[in-house]
Formats: structure tokens, C-alpha cells, sequence
């Protein structure tokens, strides 16, 4: 009994470092294909248009009620101690340092992540990418890397849309339905949000999140099992797999930052 | 005897403890209709794609145009590729652009032909297979065999010196079916480039190939051209070629006592 729990949390342990050095060659040849992708722009824009621009209205409808959630519960809060012209200061700083990349994330790796990885998944299943490799084209180059780097440049543009609106969204609430000073709302959030302390910590958040989700997403479709089993799963794991990484690198991310 | 551009030497290959290969040693010629023929499952895809460089033998030696495909560097790899054209069996079509711009990809990623020319040389492949009028149409909306071809166009639109042909026959209806055997007959001929097809199809194989190799168990069981395979004496070959349902392969699985079975679920 004991044996056997050893046993199989050995194979475990090994089967989990055999992964990580799976997704990390991965990661290099992507990578090492970056630079030869920035040649042929039209692929990378095409990505950027089905990853980040259809993206859009999930972002900017989910950005607007986070924001008219934010600006609820924080008029609720700060008009107890008098202090309901902060609005503007804690939605913002609420939005820049966490929601924005965190939410933006989570709905990327939901709307985007398993579409990739759904759509390497297929393309390996229907031997498209083993095509390739016969035709002398390396699947990394043409395929995995021109997304990799959509994706990256369209999430944090995401976020800062996300964020955006989110304020936009705590300015109607806050503004527009409880009455809270207008002028208040902007010069606070003016005078109190940070250049580098908030919003560059923010978007250095959003291009690390990027980075993780991609790269879980293009890795599990890239390594399914090509079966329509093999890619529920990938699609499955990209989800939950970016969820838990986007969270735990923030907890990280904001104690380098802001503690 | 023509010049050998594929020489395999004492294969073996193994999927976790199911040998594949046991040893097989075989030759393509240059010019000449090569087929693998063997019941399903006997690594007949396998081994197009260790000839192709896709998948690493555990043991032996394959030889492609005179380099060790396994050994070289992924630049010479794929400089080898490009010499040899590959029509996968589900024709494997890039299902985001149209049949023109399939059969463009391969020019569009290794030449820089200006777009004239690439339209013309696209046309001219497109018509040899019959399908210049379908340039505009996406993979979803061909058939089967249209889907085949247009694959096969593409194959050849780098004008390879061998193209391999994974089960070219399979799931096609007669028409279709005599179409590919044709095509598959006509490029050789006229093209002089080798041609080596994996099927289990017996007559369409029998009707082009110039030489056979029959795989069985791991092993190349019979090989010869098909005049000398069709008066075989062998029982094995017999019963393959004529698809005859029992004989030395058995029809049943092996399993334990039928009588026994039944009863041991009283």
C-alpha cells in the first residue's frame, strides 16, 4: 500500500516534469520562430483580427458591468465614511491594478485560449500540420507562431479596452445613476492613479497574463491526442489550466508590486 | 535497373512494446510505381512516414536520395521534402483557404515567383487533375475524391522526383477510384518521378504497380511485380489477394474456448 502510494506519486512527479520540458521546448522553438514571423505581417494581423478584434464585444460588454458593479458596491461602501467622491479613485484602481488584466484574462482563455487551442487541436487531427511538415513547412513558423504573437499583442490592447470601459461603466453607476460629483469622479481618479506605480504594473500584468495564455493554449492543442476526445480535453485544460495560472501569477505579480 | 533513391536497411520500429517493424529491408527505383500492400494495421502508414522523416526508427538505416533521413539537419530535411510530395489520405487540405490557395501554399512559402506565374503554374496543376473549375471553391465544399485531387495537384506543384500516396484509393466511389488510379499512372509516366503507394486496395494496386511488397506481421512476406505475386503459391498471399474471409489468417481473433465463453456468463 505504502509502496505503491510512493510509486505512484513518483510516476506523477516524473510524468509533471516530463510536461513542464515538453511546454518549455515548446515555448523556445515558438519563440526562436518569432523573429522570422514579424517578416510576413499579414499573418500575424489575421490573427490579431480572429483572436483580439472578435474578442471585442465580450470584452467591452463584460468590462462595462464589472465597472457598474465596481461603482455600485463602492458608493455602498465609501458613502458611509462621506467619502463617496473616491469613487472614482477606487474604481479605477480597482480596474488597472487587478480586474482589468485579471478578468480580461480568464475571458480571453475562455473566448480565445480554447479557439486556439480547439483550432491547432483540429488542424493536427486532419493531419493539416503533418501536411506542412511533409511540404518542408514548419508547422511552428507558419502556424503556432503568427498566433502566438496576435495573441500577444491583442491582450493587452484587451485590457486596456477592458479597463477603460470598466470606468466608463463605474462613471454611469456612480455618476450617472447614484449621483456622485462628476468633477469629483475625474480629478480624484486623476490626482490618485500612478503612470508607473498603477498603470504600467497593470499592463505588464496583462502582457505576462498574455503570454501565459497563449502559450498554454497553442501548447495543449499542439500536443492533443488527435481525437475529438483528445481536443474536448485540450480545450478543457486550456480554460482551467490559464485560470489557475492567471491567478496564481497575480498573487505573485502583486506582492513583487505593489506590497 | 534503375537508380535506387530509397533504400531501407534492416528496420525496426515499435509502438511501447508492439513491434511494427521487425527488420525490413526493401528499395525504391526512380521512375517505377512502388506499393506496400498488407492487411490493415500493418504499419503501412508507419512507413511513409519514416521514409518522410516524421517518425524515427528505433533501429536500421533509411536512405533517401543517398542521406540517412534520421541523421540529417532539419535544413536538409526539409530540402529533401521538398523533393518528395506526400497525398495524405484524408487529402489533409488547409481548411482556411481556398483549393487555389492550397495548391499556391507550397509555392507561396518556398519561391518568390511573382503572382503570374504562381497562377499559371497553380492552373496548370489544377487542370492536370480536372479541377481548374474548382479553384474557387473551400475544402468543405468538395467531395471526397475532389478533395483527393486537389491534394494531389498541390503534391506535385513543386515538381517533385517521387510522390507517396497514403491509401489513395480508400472510400472512393468506382468513378473517383479509376480517376486517382489514372492520375496516380499518368503523373508517373509522364513525370518519370517514383511513386510510392501504401494500399490495401488489391486491384487498383495490382493495375499500376510496377513492383510489390507485401508486409505482414513486421516483416516483408512476399515482394515482386504483380505478375509474379498473382501466381504466388503461398497460402497467405492467396488469401489476401483474393480477400477470401478465413484461411491462414484466421478471421477470429484469438480468444479462449467459444463454448466455454458462453457458458461461464451462467
Amino acid at each position: 500500500m505504502v509502496t505503491a502510494t510512493i510509486q505512484n506519486l513518483g510516476h506523477w512527479t516524473l510524468s509533471l516534469f516530463e510536461r513542464m520540458g515538453r511546454a518549455s521546448i515548446f515555448f523556445v522553438r515558438v519563440l526562436a520562430a518569432v523573429p522570422s514571423t514579424f517578416t510576413r505581417p499579414r499573418l500575424i494581423i489575421k490573427e490579431i483580427y480572429s483572436i483580439g478584434v472578435l474578442s471585442l464585444t465580450l470584452i467591452i460588454v463584460s468590462g462595462f458591468f464589472v465597472g457598474m458593479v465596481l461603482g455600485l458596491q463602492g458608493y455602498v461602501t465609501l458613502v458611509d465614511f462621506g467619502a463617496e467622491e473616491s469613487l472614482g479613485v477606487v474604481v479605477a484602481i480597482t480596474l488597472v491594478r487587478e480586474l482589468g488584466p485579471v478578468v480580461t484574462a480568464l475571458l480571453f482563455a475562455g473566448r480565445a485560449g480554447s479557439a486556439l487551442a480547439a483550432e491547432i487541436g483540429l488542424m493536427k487531427t486532419t493531419e493539416q500540420l503533418s501536411s506542412m511538415e511533409m511540404m518542408a513547412v514548419d508547422p511552428i513558423k507558419r502556424v503556432i507562431a503568427p498566433r502566438f504573437i496576435g495573441g500577444i499583442i491583442s491582450m493587452p490592447l484587451l485590457t486596456i479596452i477592458f479597463t477603460a470601459v470598466g470606468i466608463l461603466g463605474g462613471r454611469f453607476a456612480g455618476v450617472g445613476l447614484l449621483g456622485v460629483d462628476e468633477g469629483s469622479f475625474w480629478s480624484q481618479m486623476q490626482a490618485n492613479v500612478d503612470l508607473v506605480d498603477d498603470v504600467a504594473n497593470g499592463m505588464i500584468k496583462g502582457v505576462v497574463f498574455a503570454v501565459v495564455c497563449v502559450w498554454i493554449a497553442l501548447y495543449k492543442g499542439y500536443e492533443a491526442t488527435p481525437t475529438a476526445e483528445g481536443i474536448s480535453l485540450a480545450t478543457t485544460q486550456t480554460v482551467v489550466n490559464s485560470a489557475f495560472a492567471v491567478l496564481g501569477l497575480d498573487f505573485i505579480l502583486t506582492a513583487l508590486m505593489f506590497v | 535497373m534503375m537508380e535506387s533513391i530509397i533504400q531501407i536497411r534492416e528496420l525496426h520500429f515499435a509502438r511501447g512494446t508492439h513491434k511494427i517493424f521487425n527488420g525490413i529491408s526493401l528499395d525504391i527505383h526512380a521512375g517505377q510505381v512502388t506499393a506496400f500492400m498488407g492487411p490493415s494495421g500493418t504499419g503501412k502508414t508507419t512507413l511513409l512516414k519514416i521514409i518522410g522523416g516524421q517518425l524515427r526508427p528505433d533501429k536500421g538505416n533509411v536512405q533517401v536520395y543517398g542521406k540517412d533521413i534520421h541523421h540529417v539537419s532539419q535544413n536538409e530535411l526539409y530540402d529533401l521534402r521538398k523533393r518528395m510530395g506526400m497525398l495524405f489520405q484524408s487529402g489533409a487540405l488547409l481548411t482556411d483557404i481556398n483549393v487555389f490557395e492550397n495548391v499556391a501554399f507550397p509555392l507561396r512559402e518556398h519561391t518568390r515567383l511573382p503572382e503570374q506565374i504562381i497562377r499559371d503554374l497553380v492552373l496548370i496543376k489544377l487542370e492536370a487533375v480536372g479541377l481548374r473549375g474548382a479553384r474557387r471553391l473551400m475544402p468543405s465544399e468538395l467531395s471526397g475524391g475532389m478533395a483527393r485531387r486537389v491534394a494531389l495537384a498541390r503534391a506535385i506543384v513543386l515538381d517533385p522526383s517521387m510522390i507517396m500516396y497514403d491509401e489513395p484509393f480508400t472510400g472512393l466511389d468506382p468513378i473517383t477510384k479509376g480517376t486517382i488510379v489514372t492520375l496516380i499512372k499518368e503523373l508517373n509516366e509522364t513525370l518519370g518521378i517514383a511513386s510510392v503507394i501504401v494500399s490495401h486496395d488489391v486491384n487498383e494496386t495490382m493495375s499500376i504497380a510496377d513492383y510489390i511488397y507485401v508486409i505482414s506481421d513486421g516483416q516483408v512476406v512476399e515482394s515482386g511485380t504483380p505478375e509474379n505475386l498473382g501466381s504466388s503459391s503461398s497460402p497467405w498471399l492467396q488469401q489476401f489477394l483474393q480477400g477470401l474471409p478465413d484461411g491462414p489468417v484466421p478471421f477470429h481473433y484469438p480468444a479462449e474456448n467459444y463454448r466455454d465463453d458462453l457458458l461461464a456468463g451462467r
